[in-house]
């Protein structure tokens, strides 16, 4: 059975606990300040979580260290037109914004009971979820900053100005909110913490059976005609496109890969989520 | 009473999981303004209506109304009109007790100020020291009160107390009892209680409805249902043949009722102070040993004794119904 909640109106009890006699009215919020009751709800907790934020944070600093480090040397006999250092930012983004969701906190929510609570309210079901990904938005965006700063620090700039930056930042936002939706469905389905933390494992093919490295054109055999189908080569070849100007071709392939990725994660989110609001 | 004049209505509910039928057909009809305790063991299936009739669980069988309202048809309305608190308290962790309340007051459409006066009204409930902290912090019976606190919010019609003081130590108790006898007494709530707490449904419920294996066995005033099974109960501890001192205490004229439990014997009668002699002469005349003997008023456990055949308190499984 499916139980869209539908509501014909406000329903209220005269008076209050201390019997003052005023009117306190329950009524549907609306779908947009559900949203930002969830969304809120979610930002607040953020910096409570540092023990999930933290390592969120180092280890996208960690491999840009490390790979500019230890490959830029190697990198010098390679066909990259730019920096290895710009050339490698882009990795490090990804790695920060990919996978860092609100699921974990959404999976505690239903095994501590505070879903079923949230369940009990008219609260528009689409956006318990849109709400936390609203939240993530905030989250990868926060996340993008450190990352960037150190990328300015070791000396990566941005021919493409303010504007460059700015669009380094959402195209990394919105990858990551797109692929939001595969912990969320796990979350939703299993109700299991363990399995939202292993959520992650899923993303390491596609982080690395790609242009994290090597250009392309440098990839030969089977890993070059994964990495042709990986949507990770295009998005980091929309941000590496950054560092040379203006590239809309470069750009456009990246959103599409976005796209591509929020239309199958997002399916299988908001399908898992209408399984778990279901009164079954 | 038409549908929107009752407060909450079942018709044979029933819910199965898989083989298991956890509600084998309910009917309910609690009137508005009522304290309805829905007395049973753990596992009889106490829960199971209670989600059903707060929308969180449909029934495999059988329909029910919240103030009329259709609960699988109309969800979002009756959501609007009650107020739930869980058998497990339904709480976040890494929020505080604020937040919380906060947040159910967003969802329920109040406005800023409307939630600030209420949180101000419910200070009697919660710890307003504590409203700061994060709810991690709480103890079990500061996040029941916290839980109790968010289901009425948003003044509902009908509040629904799902084993609210388990696990709540003695002044924990009270302080519940005290306020849902103030939320039906000045606000005129409606409130569906389950316990498993004989004391609690004898003190507080106009009306019980005993459950046991997710049937409705007996339903009633407190008083009434313990009237059902005579004015006195004289109840013996033996040891020895319990089965002859049953045949001989039943010849007893003025007995209306020999009930056996283990080593308990239970006389119900009119008169107990006139049956007391005979019981003692006749339990010594079959030969068993009386380790006590008492002449007492019928508890709820007795009328639960009386139509299931076991005590209340016999129940071993402490999961949840």
């Amino acid at each position: 059975m499916t139980a869209a909640p539908e509501h014909s109106g406000p329903v209220g009890v005269a008076g209050n606990t201390a019997g003052t006699g005023d009117m306190i009215v329950a009524r549907p919020a609306g779908f947009w300040r559900d949203i930002g009751s969830i969304a809120i709800r979610s930002i607040r907790q953020l910096p409570r979580d540092v023990e999930f934020i933290g390592p969120a944070l180092l280890i996208p600093l960690f491999f840009l260290v490390v790979n500019v480090g230890s490959l830029q040397d190697i990198a010098d006999f390679t066909s990259i037109e730019i920096d290895y250092k710009a050339f490698q930012l882009p990795v490090a983004i990804v790695f920060a914004v990919t996978g860092v969701t609100r699921a974990f906190a959404l999976v505690l929510n239903i095994q501590e009971g505070y879903f079923d609570r949230l369940m009990l309210t008219p609260v528009s079901r689409r956006a318990l979820l849109l709400g936390h990904m609203a939240a993530d938005f905030v989250l990868v965006i926060a996340l993008t900053i450190p990352v960037i700063a150190l990328g300015f620090i070791i000396g990566v700039r941005f021919p493409t100005g303010p504007l460059g930056v700015l669009v380094f930042v959402l195209l990394a936002a919105f990858w990551g909110v797109a692929y939001t939706g595969i912990p969320y469905s796990i979350a939703l389905k299993t109700g299991n913490p363990g399995a939202v933390n292993s959520s992650f494992l899923i993303f390491f093919p596609f982080a690395f059976l790609t242009t994290a490295y090597l250009p392309r054109e440098a990839m030969t055999g089977w890993l070059g005609q994964i990495a042709q189908y990986n949507p990770v080569t295009y998005l980091l070849g929309g941000l590496r496109s950054l560092f040379v100007g203006w590239q809309w071709t470069e750009l456009s392939k990246a959103l599409l890969a976005i796209l591509g990725l929020a239309i199958f994660s997002q399916m299988l989110a908001f399908r898992a989520l209408a399984g778990r609001v279901r009164q079954k | 009473m038409s549908d929107s004049e009752i407060a909450v209505r079942a018709v044979g509910l029933v819910r199965d999981f898989g083989d298991v039928r956890a509600v084998d057909g309910i009917n309910l009809e609690i009137r508005p303004g009522e304290i309805y305790g829905f007395l049973g063991p753990n596992g009889a299936g106490k829960s199971t209506v209670v989600r059903m009739l707060t929308t969180l669980l449909a029934p495999t069988r059988g329909q029910a109304w919240v103030r009329g309202m259709n609960v699988v048809e109309r969800p979002g309305d009756v959501r609007l009109a009650i107020g739930v608190a869980l058998q497990e308290a339904g709480l976040d962790a890494r929020m505080t007790g604020r937040e919380v309340l906060v947040t159910q007051g967003r969802l329920f459409g109040l406005s800023g100020a409307e939630i600030r006066r209420r949180i101000s009204e419910l200070s009697n409930i919660i710890d307003i020291g504590a409203i700061d902290r994060l709810v991690g912090t709480y103890s079990g019976g500061m996040a029941r009160r916290l839980d109790l606190a968010a289901a009425l919010m948003h003044n509902p019609k009908v509040l629904f107390l799902d084993e609210p003081t388990t696990g709540l130590d003695p002044s924990g108790r009270m302080r519940v009892w005290e306020e849902v006898r103030r939320l039906n007494r000045d606000m005129g709530m409606t409130l569906f209680l389950t316990t498993q707490y004989l004391e609690e449904a004898d003190s507080l419920a106009d009306r019980v409805g005993i459950i046991n294996v997710g049937r409705l066995v007996a339903e009633g005033a407190p008083s009434a249902l313990k009237r059902s099974i005579g004015t006195d109960v004289v109840s013996a501890h033996v040891d020895g043949d319990t089965d002859a001192a049953c045949d001989a205490l039943r010849d007893i004229e003025g007995v209306s009722a020999v009930d056996r439990f283990d080593q308990e014997i239970r006389v119900s009668t009119a008169n107990g102070s006139a049956v007391l002699s005979p019981v003692a002469l006749a339990l010594d005349r079959v030969g068993v040993t009386v380790t006590e003997l008492a002449l007492r008023t019928p508890t709820l456990d007795d009328v639960f004794l009386d139509v299931t055949g076991t005590r209340l308190d016999a129940h071993p499984e402490r999961a949840s119904s």
